[in-house]
């Protein structure tokens, strides 16, 4: 019995029951597998009336590119967004779960979330994995209390910033801002040097591919632009596309028609006999 | 040598015009030694949702278990069929439970969503989801049917000519993998029928 608890949803939290079989099998001389990570370039800045995040879209396994398209801007509250670098499931978990207490928190209080709640929660908990869990993020939002921007540690350290890039495209986007951000920028101003600084990312670096991905955060507005700059599309799709004259040789077929809902008709009349 | 080529494996799922099929190798090794030819790597969740798991077969066998357990008990509490995008989160939230002493397996799951549009995602070791709209890949042979399917993939195929590409995809693919192959295993779903076809390959 105590072996079929373990599987039932426990409080939650991480398990750590396979450690001990999965160091012998490497210690066995077996190597531990990659994990897909977002090479990424991930930038925000703060303009006049809120915050812009910008993302690239790729994430790799390794050398290979294994989503041509995936969505690096996270949801934490419909005030505060958050870009991740780093492993894409620790980033994934690790903002869900705090986009979950940020709810919790809201009804709890009644009132629209902090970004400094979200950034507490967020470095307080990767602080307590001591880096292990590598998430590294850009975090953006406007509350009550103005526009806010934040970069967060795989370590747990968090900087407040007017402009900031992370990632392994950070460097090439940095270059970007540092030559042309000023305060008080308007909102296509804002937009335009993002989509720049991503677009630096992207065609310098070879961890960041695809598309610009970016969310404009005012005050009592978010406006997330899913693709907003397609600058590598697939050119060279051949027309016809593959016929194949020599079909596959199956050796077997197996087709099993699945069960129609069956309408069941009232027979109370034949049963009354 | 990776654990993730202890047994060899190649997966592949791909969407066309309101049906999906989900196709993988038969072989099951020990290195490079073959141990069986009809290897099971597709399991059925519910009629309209498939999981192929590739990476260590005993994970994949241990995993495969687990998650009939929680399918079986939500279909108790829930009086209903897991829709594929809450199948694929609660695969995710298992897989990142073993964050740090992971299972070594790829999950790739494929379903007919409501109103039976298909649904397509893949995982790496630790549950982060990769949702594509064209096919995904996991296993040994990943990066040629990366090649293949990028190159073979038109978007919204009928039932037969997806069957085709995905076959012709997965017999190209472990052609050029030592670790994958002896046939292949296709399942063709659409909204009124499952397809089950075992394909001839190179048994080599």
């Amino acid at each position: 019995m105590s072996e079929l608890a373990g599987t039932i949803p426990g409080k939650g939290g991480f398990s750590f029951d396979l450690c001990r079989r999965n160091d012998m099998l490497v210690s066995k001389g077996l190597k531990p597998p990659s994990f897909l990570k977002t090479g990424t370039t991930i930038v925000g800045l703060i303009f006049q009336d809120g915050v812009i995040l910008g993302a690239d879209t790729r994430a790799t396994e390794g050398p290979i590119v294994a989503d041509k398209n995936c969505e690096k801007i996270h949801y934490m509250a419909p005030n505060i967004y958050c870009c991740g670098a780093g492993t894409a499931a620790d980033t994934e978990a690790v903002t869900d779960m705090v986009s979950s207490q940020l709810k919790l928190h809201r009804y709890h209080t009644g009132r629209e979330s902090r970004v400094v709640t979200a950034l507490t929660l967020l470095k307080s908990h990767l602080f307590s994995y001591q880096g292990h869990v590598s998430a590294a993020l850009v975090l953006g939002g406007v509350d009550v209390t103005g526009p806010h921007l934040h970069t967060i540690y795989p370590h747990g350290s968090t900087d407040t910033l007017p402009f900031a890039t992370m990632g392994s495209g950070s460097l090439a986007a940095m270059a970007i801002f540092e030559s042309k951000y000023r305060e008080g920028l308007t909102r296509d101003e804002g937009v335009k040097l993002v989509a720049e600084a991503i677009c630096s990312g992207i065609f310098n670096d070879l961890g960041s591919g695809s598309n610009v991905d970016i969310c404009v955060i005012t005050k009592g507005k978010q406006e997330y632009l899913r693709n907003y700059l397609l600058p590598n599309p697939r050119t060279y799709v051949s027309e016809k596309g593959y016929t194949f004259s020599k079909k596959t040789e199956v050796l077997f077929t197996k087709i099993t028609p699945l069960r129609e809902l069956v309408e069941v008709i009232e027979a109370g009349d034949a049963m009354e006999e | 040598m990776s654990i993730f080529e202890y047994n060899g494996s190649a997966l592949v799922a791909m969407v066309g015009k309101n049906c999906f099929a989900i196709a993988s190798d038969r072989r099951l090794g020990v290195q490079l030694q073959t141990v069986a030819t009809d290897f099971q790597r597709i399991y059925k969740i519910h009629d309209k949702l498939f999981i192929g798991l590739s990476g260590l077969a005993t994970d994949s066998q241990t995993l495969y278990q687990r998650l009939v357990f929680r399918h079986k008990l939500y279909q108790l509490r829930e009086e209903r069929d897991m829709k594929p995008e809450t199948f694929a989160s609660l695969v995710s939230a298992i897989l990142y439970e073993k964050r740090f002493g992971p299972y070594f397996c790829q999950p790739v799951i494929a379903g007919l969503g409501d109103e039976d549009k298909p649904f397509i995602c893949t995982m790496d070791s630790i549950g982060a989801k990769e949702l594509a709209k064209d096919f995904v890949v996991a296993g040994t042979a990943s990066e040629s049917l990366y090649g293949a399917c990028e190159s073979m993939f038109k978007p919204d195929m009928e039932a037969e000519e997806l069957f085709e590409t995905i076959s012709q995809a997965l017999l190209s693919s472990v052609d050029r993998d030592c670790l994958s192959g002896w046939g292949g295993h296709v399942y063709l779903v659409t909204p009124t029928e499952v397809t089950e076809k075992i394909l001839k390959g190179r048994m080599d």
